[in-house]
């Protein structure tokens, strides 16, 4: 039993905005929603699956009443933070290719620049963790720290990652941040949580984006140009039980080669790769753990524009992606889908797009890089 | 670089649970326990009833030697309560233990560094913390 090849993207939404203090969060859902919907050619009556995580207010069975998605014969909430989207993906294709829906609909959206951010679920980790103030920005500090003792990484070599995404937002008329920086400006930035750099952060947005999955019938017999689902995988890591602690990788070891054995590719064959770069240090360590360079290779990989469309070998993330662009409620992998598929539309900016892109990979964490968290990857190909 | 030094804060007391109570009530005697499965012999933290690895339930208390070292750490500026080194200690008997370095300069730290528990007050059971050695 395989997803490869049965489940299809028919439509892609991104919000333009990136400051809503004018909409609600639920609106914001039902904007992207329909958004996607009219992209693909579909209606609201056509949805019969839906997929939404912790950024639904109320949760799943508010916002479809919401929604007013009364056919519903699936529903997912799963929950993995930031890459609760590309699981959302995988398990869309596994309902269609088990025939449990037809249309299924992936919504995310939030306002964290115009509203309190949900206070961050503890489990039984509280007693053992909360006191000592684990956020996103020291959690990926302390990965980043260990990454370079352990292979010489330099913060100029996470600079060029940021830099990488200046060039591509410079094209991009929502991008939240247009200007190109350079390696000088990021290592210059101030200090947040060593040895991250202000510059080496994502952006914080409001906004959201959705993805429409269907079956290659329907998407067939639709207008849009043909973008399927050939390889899935997720996996999850956490410090498990202080056992052999190693936060020089990621689930992603894990969830990377399950997508690549499924499409039946390596990553030598991918044009373009959508990887979420929550901060730099995240996609140099995504680099190594999907095989794009050898662990600990990854700063290298990532210097001299290696990243830069029509410069390096691996174009990405030419949206600008998180750390220039769009990182709607803090969550950036339903971006990184929605480029990909631009991607293979041949639909991104002329002086990003990446010639005849028929092969795209999507990734991402979601949670804590350096506590717990989730990985998943997709593999993308036009037909 | 800036020399951080340890703000004395107010830490939130820990709430407890029956699963982890002896913890906590041995932090009040100034032991610090981890838990070790008497099955497959290997030492877990934080501690759990059933063994994380091999999943028997035959896992007892031991005292740690409270000694280790500096695995990683962040330095968190941006804070409102303050600076503050968020980090994790690699116990002798094993474990990696998430943490915060305390009495000590902040901007020292060091990957590697030898380091011991030191228990510090909240209005419930202490609550562990390291501080580098010599």
């Amino acid at each position: 039993m395989t997803i490869k090849n049965k489940a299809y993207i028919a439509g892609i939404y991104e919000h333009p905005t990136r400051h809503a203090p004018d909409k609600s969060t639920a609106q914001l859902h039902a904007e992207v929603a329909k958004g996607a919907l009219e992209d693909a050619g579909l209606t609201h009556a056509d949805v019969d699956g839906y997929f939404c995580a912790g950024d639904a207010p109320g949760g799943i069975w508010q916002m479809s009443d919401y929604l007013g998605l009364n056919k519903l014969r699936h529903l997912d909430s799963t929950e993995t933070g930031g890459c609760s989207y590309i699981i959302a993906l995988g398990h869309a294709a596994e309902a269609i290719a088990a025939g449990k829906c037809s249309v299924a609909l992936i919504t995310l959206a939030g306002k964290p620049r115009t509203g309190p951010m949900p206070p961050r679920a503890y489990g039984p980790e509280i007693d053992f963790e909360m006191a000592y103030g684990p956020t996103t920005h020291n959690a990926y500090g302390m990965c980043a720290m260990r990454h370079m003792h352990d292979f010489g990484t330099t913060s100029e070599q996470l600079a060029w990652v940021k830099v990488a995404a200046s060039h591509h937002a410079q094209y991009n008329p929502h991008a939240m941040l247009r200007d190109v920086v350079t390696v000088e400006d990021v290592v210059n930035s101030p200090i947040i949580s060593d040895p991250l750099h202000r510059l080496d952060c994502c952006v914080v947005s409001d906004g959201g984006g959705a993805v429409i999955v269907t079956t290659p019938e329907i998407a067939k017999s639709l207008k849009r140009p043909l973008v399927r689902l050939t390889g899935h995988g997720e996996a999850q890591k956490g410090p498990n039980g202080g056992r052999k602690l190693d936060l020089t990788y990621s689930a992603g070891v894990w969830s990377g080669p399950a997508a690549f054995a499924e499409a039946g590719i390596t990553p030598k064959d991918i044009k373009y790769a959508s990887i979420y770069d929550s901060f730099t240090i995240t996609v140099v360590i995504q680099l190594e753990d999907l095989g794009f360079c050898k662990k600990g290779e990854g700063g290298k990989f990532v210097s001299d524009g290696n990243l830069i469309s029509g410069v390096g070998k691996l174009p990405w993330n030419t949206d600008g992606g998180g750390l220039c662009n769009n990182h709607p409620i803090n969550r950036g992998g339903m971006t990184k889908i929605i480029e990909a598929v631009r991607q293979l539309r041949g639909e991104a900016h002329p002086k990003v797009q990446v010639p005849n892109c028929d092969l795209a990979l999507v990734h991402g964490t979601g949670g804590l890089l350096g506590v717990r968290h989730a990985a998943s990857t997709a593999v993308l190909e036009r037909v | 670089m800036t020399e951080a030094k340890t703000q004395e804060k107010k830490y939130p007391a820990p709430q407890g649970n029956p699963e982890t109570q002896a913890f906590w009530d041995a932090a009040k005697q100034g032991k610090f326990l981890i838990k070790r499965c008497t099955a497959c012999g290997e030492a877990h933290y934080f501690p759990r009833s059933i063994c994380p690895f091999c999943f028997s339930d035959k896992t007892v208390w031991e005292e740690s030697a409270g000694e280790g070292e500096i695995y990683t750490f962040s330095l968190m500026r941006k804070s409102a309560t303050g600076p503050y080194a968020i980090g994790y200690v690699k116990l002798k008997e094993g474990p990696a233990v998430q943490t915060n370095f305390v009495d000590c300069d902040l901007s020292a730290l060091k990957i590697g560094q030898k380091v011991r528990v030191v228990f510090k007050p909240t209005d419930g059971a202490p609550l562990p913390f390291f501080t580098p050695v010599g």
